[in-house]
């Protein structure tokens, strides 16, 4: 059942319990239940809108960062992490095999505001040996919901 | 000049089906939930080898037959989905659609005069397809107190010494009717005591909600006597590639395949390319289609439910088929006027048989959000003429 959930709810975040409840063929109580045990045990970690910012007036700049570092003794990577996530800026910190080590996406309102984040406070960090920065262009597909275009119906209107 | 027509075809109705929409189709704004086709696309990855196919010059003629490949990827999915086993090289055709394969299933094995049941309200083409094969169609009305499945009372009852098919169309369009295993069970002595050869049309078996589908041809002896028919469009959403398939034994199979070869000569290729990847990787993306549909159909048995709109509770297909009785008007009369004051498009139960009358087909192969727009239509509706009524 909490597969279930969750699978709708990151469709479609705002549903009613109510409707979770018939959609399930299960009890709106429990289903209630369910949803607050999990937000308490951190499965639910928050209730987000996807928002294509470019249709709006709003100037923002993403970028994703890689970032190499030195991980620490008895700490590896988790303290690094932690004093880079705790800017709120920062989208998200994500711990990469392969190259490099931290991958962070984050947001800005301008290109400039960007880079004095990179070059004043991210590469002047203890044990940051090297960033790169990858400005967003354009996204075409963010959490699974395709940006650009509405879909329509092209089905007849009535068929056997 | 002569009269140019025969007389078999001019007097075949037209579909019911077509006349309605005829006036929807000119509409503007019109909702509709008459559709009979998933509404999603078919999934990336079967379109993909399907362009794939193309990009490789795979622009030829298969084998009359179909994909030896394909034929081999559908006997791998019944025996691992029914535990039958067929012949790839000698029971298997693929067709184009499934109406391809009733079509030649029928003209295979029946002489003018036979007679071919056919339990209604069901698929528009079985009743069409008999005709054209010059037998005679003899219908079984089915009933709403039996949830619309076929019994043993009504299978003997129509049963003459001219009988010679039974056509199977469960999980039904339009009625969302299944037959469980112990609904087969209880026919099965019927035919097999009358020695009646079985056209199963299981092109929903996908979509069912209850137990997992069972085919008839799990039954013992109904193997030799079953042709199965299935295909892509409703469990992988592949509608528009035309692709179905029938499984029987050789002895019938030689003459659709016969039938086959000269009317089509072979299924589209590129469907067959992408049908393959479909049916070998794409059990994940039914199983996601049909928790969709799933929930889509309890939304809907809800909303009836709290509108006081009588429907038993369909366990197969896309499709609830609610009763209209207390409204005192037929299915057309209802869905005209649905059509005309609220603009929700449905279809008339008596499109697909007579004993259709008093119900409504309602398709939801769509959106959650449609259909709350929908629900909240015919609501109001219903409000309205329970008004009227008074």
């Amino acid at each position: 059942m909490r597969e279930q959930i969750l699978s709708i709810l990151e469709e479609n975040s705002r549903i009613a319990v109510k409707e979770l409840a018939t959609r399930l063929a299960a009890d709106e109580l429990l289903v209630a239940n369910e949803l607050k045990a999990m937000e308490e045990e951190g499965i639910i970690c928050g209730y987000h809108t996807i928002i294509d910012w470019e249709k709006t007036s709003i100037e923002k700049v993403t970028a994703l960062i890689e970032v190499r570092i030195t991980p620490q003794r008895g700490q590896g990577f988790d303290n690094i992490a932690e004093r880079i996530y705790k800017y709120p800026e920062v989208n998200s910190v994500y711990l990469i095999s392969g190259g490099y080590d931290l991958l962070i996406t984050l947001e800005g309102k301008s290109l400039k505001e960007v880079s004095s984040f990179v070059s004043h406070k991210l590469s002047t960090m203890d044990g940051v040996l090297s960033t790169a920065t990858h400005f967003i262009l354009k996204k075409y597909k963010d959490h699974g919901t395709v940006l650009s275009k509405g879909s329509e119906d092209s089905r007849e209107i009535i068929t056997p | 000049m002569r009269n140019p027509l025969s007389e078999k075809i001019v007097s075949i109705k037209p579909s019911g089906i077509r006349k309605f929409f005829d006036i929807a189709a000119e509409m503007d704004d019109v909702i509709s939930l008459g559709v009979g086709e998933p509404d999603f696309d078919t999934p990336w990855h079967i379109r993909d080898e399907g362009i794939y196919s193309l990009e490789k010059g795979k622009t030829f003629y298969t084998s009359n037959s179909g994909l030896l490949e394909l034929r081999q990827e559908i006997c791998n999915y019944i025996k691992r989905t029914q535990n039958v086993v067929y012949d790839p090289k000698k029971e298997v055709i693929i067709t184009v659609g499934g109406s391809e394969a009733i079509d030649i299933a029928l003209r295979a094995m029946v002489d003018p005069g036979d007679e071919v049941l056919i339990p209604q309200p069901s698929y528009v083409s079985y009743e069409p397809c008999a005709i054209l094969a010059d037998a005679k169609p003899v219908i079984i009305e089915l009933k709403a107190e039996n949830e619309f499945r076929l019994t043993p009372q009504e299978l003997r009852d129509a049963i003459t010494e001219k009988t010679k098919i039974l056509v199977l169309p469960f999980p039904n369009n339009p009625t969302g009717a299944i037959m469980e295993k112990s609904d087969l069970e209880a026919i099965r002595d019927i035919i097999v005591e009358n020695d009646l050869f079985v056209l199963s049309d299981e092109i929903y078996a996908e979509l069912s909600y209850k137990e997992k589908h069972v085919s008839i041809v799990t039954l013992p002896g109904m193997r030799e006597r079953t042709v199965l028919i299935n295909g892509f469009s409703k469990a992988y959403a592949m509608t528009g590639w035309r692709l179905g398939y029938a499984c029987a034994p050789e002895v019938i199979m030689q003459q659709m395949v016969k039938i086959h070869q000269f009317a089509i000569m072979c299924a589209p290729t590129t469907s067959q390319y992408a049908a393959v990847e479909a049916i070998r990787n794409g059990d994940d993306d039914v199983a996601k289609m049909r928790d969709s549909y799933n929930q889509r159909r309890r939304f809907l048995m809800k909303a009836f439910k709290e509108m006081g709109l009588s429907c038993f509770e369909p366990y197969g297909a896309f499709y609830v088929f609610p009763c209209i009785k207390e409204f005192n008007m037929t299915s057309e009369e209802f869905a005209m006027r649905l059509l005309m004051e609220e603009k929700l498009a449905v279809v008339p139960g008596t499109a697909f048989g007579d004993c259709g009358e008093g119900f409504l087909r309602i398709s939801y192969a769509y959106s959650i959000e449609k259909l709350k727009i929908a629900m909240t239509k015919i609501g109001k509706f219903i409000d309205k003429l329970r008004e009227e009524q008074k």
